[in-house]
């Protein structure tokens, strides 16, 4: 117990102990308090909770590309496609209908590491021949990948039905799971467990267990001799090669890792929503991760999930949902009128609808100009930056 | 060095090796240009000139489009997301000027030529005028900020202006009226429309006139004084804050006159159309050499060209794939683009 209150102690004054304290504490409390507060008809937000656990993965992994290498990624969406088509083709009855003529259904599990190892294989095939550009060159051969890679599946009719997309994906199973109140079920063990789409709680699970398994391994990468050298790396290229840093693989793993990221991500989402679709990962899906990272914090982990968190929440549940809301405020406040529908005037429900492009667009500036750092930096960077990197271990910050 | 690239693949040292890595662009272009060629030889003549002058046209507008992006680029290292944009609105405000003009579809052909010239410089001025705004707003508040925050800046700042388009006109294509004479001139037997001539033309005055004022005016040389070093022009007396709004105001000039030239000749036009074009215009200005402003022009004709003919005599579905081949292609075999100078790496 005095361990417990020491630790609390240590970290009371350190944001991102206590970032990642908030966001367990809601993890874990989320889908309770939910079918809770909605009388057990929540599994439309729990739903979207895993679906938003999606792109926390995926923020953690263009981290590492964007945050702790310094190479910008605008194509990351890409390697998100690349490991949906993985799971796609691997695990339907899509390539009956290829000139291969015999469908493969790879259980999900070895999908995922497969998708994971696809996708870090393109990550290094797009790494080698960029490894002589720098900086913004870098960011626009991944734009050009990023836009290349969707529309080359769109393309490829043949194997992945072209516009259409692949659905029907196979249904992940385990031999068992736990079921309990927080699915609206009986304590209890269930057998030959299948991840259907009306049970979004084992999803949710699904999803925070391959985020916490990925917070924990990007943490010890970050702290690690390549984590040391990606940050050399994003510092000064030059010096760091001096210091005997191999700038070639650093570079190639730092895009092999954060690609792997996006790749089992895909496989999750696309089993999640049984459906892969090109028209899911165009530009700006790689615009909306890389925002997630910036907003959040560049370099921090827990920065970045809050920021995907964040924008998530903005994206697909504030402004999906603010016409209704700004309807019934409307009508509750007594202007009735602004619900009628005229030939001038849509109605207010559309007219916010309508107002959605520019909702987003100053969410972003805004955050930006008030925060340029992002929402949580990374303490580090900062006290490097401020204080300068001397011989003297740097003092525990007092604020 | 040696050492650190001691244990890495050799094939990928080789990539590091700019001849091989020359010659492998080469190799590749000459199979493109066998394959177009082919390809040319099995239809009719005329047809080609005809996918040729689309090609020229459409490429003008790119060309117009990219000077800007490069401009800015060239100033600030910022790919100003927003410009697209910026072109889109150019023809969204030209297209609610013209009834204000008494222009429409199908009136007296040569006594429109005052009335669209009052409404591209009306238009021009406006769009000119926000894309300074934008800068004072977005992005000259970040100058000192991390690398990736004016980015995002962009990012917000194109999803408002398509936004503010969107609330305007809504999400449907629109109609832009079809002004330019259709007559086609027989030329030595090639048959070239004048919609075409005429887009090409007014793309050249313009590039032309941009060139000169970048090279004989005073603010011109403060603009490539401040692009090849910030610091040291303003030890000068450059006055840098003045001399990027200037740069954005012409970027966003040109960028106006080619959403008007675009909608004139294309007469299609919808809110998001600044985002495929805006890109395929980046593409020229990395393509022609970033920051280089014959670069971007040169560019911008061979992008429109080579989509013509990939439209024309392969499958447009590919277009995009083979434009951002060539973005890709041109980045990892020639960094500098076509014309862009060998500078040191900072």
């Amino acid at each position: 117990m005095t361990r417990l209150r020491e630790l609390i102690r240590e970290n009371s004054r350190n944001p991102n102990a206590i970032a990642y304290a908030a966001m367990a504490i809601a993890a874990l409390t989320f889908p309770g308090i939910a079918q809770f507060a909605t009388g057990g008809n929540a599994d439309y937000l729990v739903s979207l909770a895993a679906d938003g656990g999606v792109f926390i993965l995926l923020a953690i992994g263009l981290n590492v590309v964007v945050g702790f290498a310094g190479l910008l990624d605008l194509g990351y969406a890409a390697f998100f496609a690349i490991g949906s088509y993985t799971y796609g083709m691997l695990a339907s009855q899509q390539l009956i209908s290829s000139p291969i003529h015999h469908a493969l259904h790879v259980p999900f599990w070895i999908a995922l590491v497969l998708g994971t190892f696809i996708a870090a294989g393109a990550g290094a095939l797009l790494g080698a021949p960029t490894l002589r550009l720098r900086g913004d060159y870098l960011a626009i051969v991944t734009l050009g990948f990023g836009e290349i890679v969707p529309r080359f599946f769109r393309n490829m009719k043949d194997w992945t039905s072209g516009v259409n997309g692949i659905s029907a994906l196979d249904i992940p199973t385990l031999p068992f799971w736990i079921t309990g109140p927080w699915a609206n079920a009986q304590l209890g063990i269930e057998q030959n467990f299948r991840f259907v789409s009306f049970n979004p709680t084992a999803w949710y699970v699904l999803v925070i267990i391959l985020v916490v398994g990925s917070v924990i391994g990007v943490n010890n990468l970050y702290g690690s001799r390549l984590g040391r050298a990606w940050m050399a790396v994003r510092e000064d290229e030059t010096a760091a090669a001096a210091m005997g840093v191999n700038t070639v693989n650093t570079k190639l793993l730092a895009f092999a890792i954060g690609a792997s990221f996006s790749g089992f991500a895909g496989a999750f989402y696309g089993a999640k929503l049984s459906l892969v679709s090109p028209d899911s990962f165009g530009f700006i899906v790689s615009i909306t991760i890389l925002s997630m990272v910036v907003l959040g914090g560049m370099g921090n982990i827990p920065g970045a999930m809050i920021g995907a968190l964040l924008l998530y929440w903005v994206l697909y549940k504030f402004l999906p949902d603010a016409p209704q809301q700004v309807a019934a405020l409307a009508d509750n406040l007594g202007f009735h009128g602004l619900n009628t529908v005229t030939p001038n005037w849509p109605g207010i429900a559309e007219f916010v609808s309508r107002l959605k492009f520019i909702l987003f667009g100053l969410i972003l500036v805004s955050i930006m100009l008030l925060r340029p750092q992002g929402l949580l930096p990374s303490r580090l960077r900062t006290q490097e930056l401020k204080r300068g990197v001397h011989d003297e271990p740097v003092a525990a910050p007092t604020v | 060095m040696i050492g650190a690239l001691a244990r890495t693949p050799a094939t990928l040292r080789n990539f590091g090796n700019s001849q091989f890595a020359t010659l492998a662009g080469l190799f590749v272009v000459a199979v493109a240009v066998v394959l177009t060629i082919q390809h040319v030889l099995q239809h009719d003549p005329s047809y080609f000139f005809q996918i040729l002058t689309i090609g020229v046209a459409d490429g003008s507008i790119y060309a117009l489009i990219a000077l800007g992006y490069t401009m800015v680029y060239g100033i600030i290292e910022l790919i100003n997301f927003a410009h697209g944009d910026v072109f889109t609105l150019g023809a969204f405000i030209s297209l609610a000027l013209f009834p204000i003009f008494g222009i429409a579809e199908g009136g007296n052909g040569l006594g429109y030529v005052l009335p669209l010239l009052a409404v591209a410089v009306i238009t021009m001025g406006l769009v000119a005028m926000i894309n300074v705004t934008i800068e004072r707003i977005a992005y000259r508040p970040l100058r000192h900020a991390p690398r990736l925050a004016p980015l995002i800046t962009a990012i917000g700042m194109s999803s408002i202006l398509e936004g503010a388009m969107y609330l305007w006109k809504g999400p449907f294509n629109l109609h832009y009226p079809d002004l330019l004479p259709t007559t086609r001139l027989n030329i030595s037997g090639v048959s070239i429309g004048a919609k075409d001539l005429i887009v090409l033309s007014f793309a050249i005055v313009l590039v032309v006139a941009f060139t000169l004022f970048i090279n004989l005016s005073k603010l011109g040389k403060a603009m490539r004084a401040t692009a090849q070093d910030r610091d040291a022009a303003q030890l000068m007396g450059i006055d840098i804050n003045r001399t990027i709004a200037a740069t954005f105001f012409i970027g966003a000039v040109l960028a106006g006159a080619g959403g008007i030239i675009y909608g004139l000749y294309i007469n299609n036009v919808a809110f998001d159309l600044g985002f495929i074009t805006g890109l395929f215009a980046f593409t020229a200005a990395v393509f022609g050499g970033i920051g280089n402003i014959p670069g971007a022009a040169i560019g911008g004709l061979l992008i429109g060209i080579i989509a013509a003919f990939n439209n024309g005599y392969f499958d447009s579905a590919w277009t995009e794939i083979v434009i951002f081949g060539i973005l890709i292609a041109t980045l990892v075999f020639r960094p500098t683009g076509l014309l862009g100078m060998r500078v040191p790496e900072k």
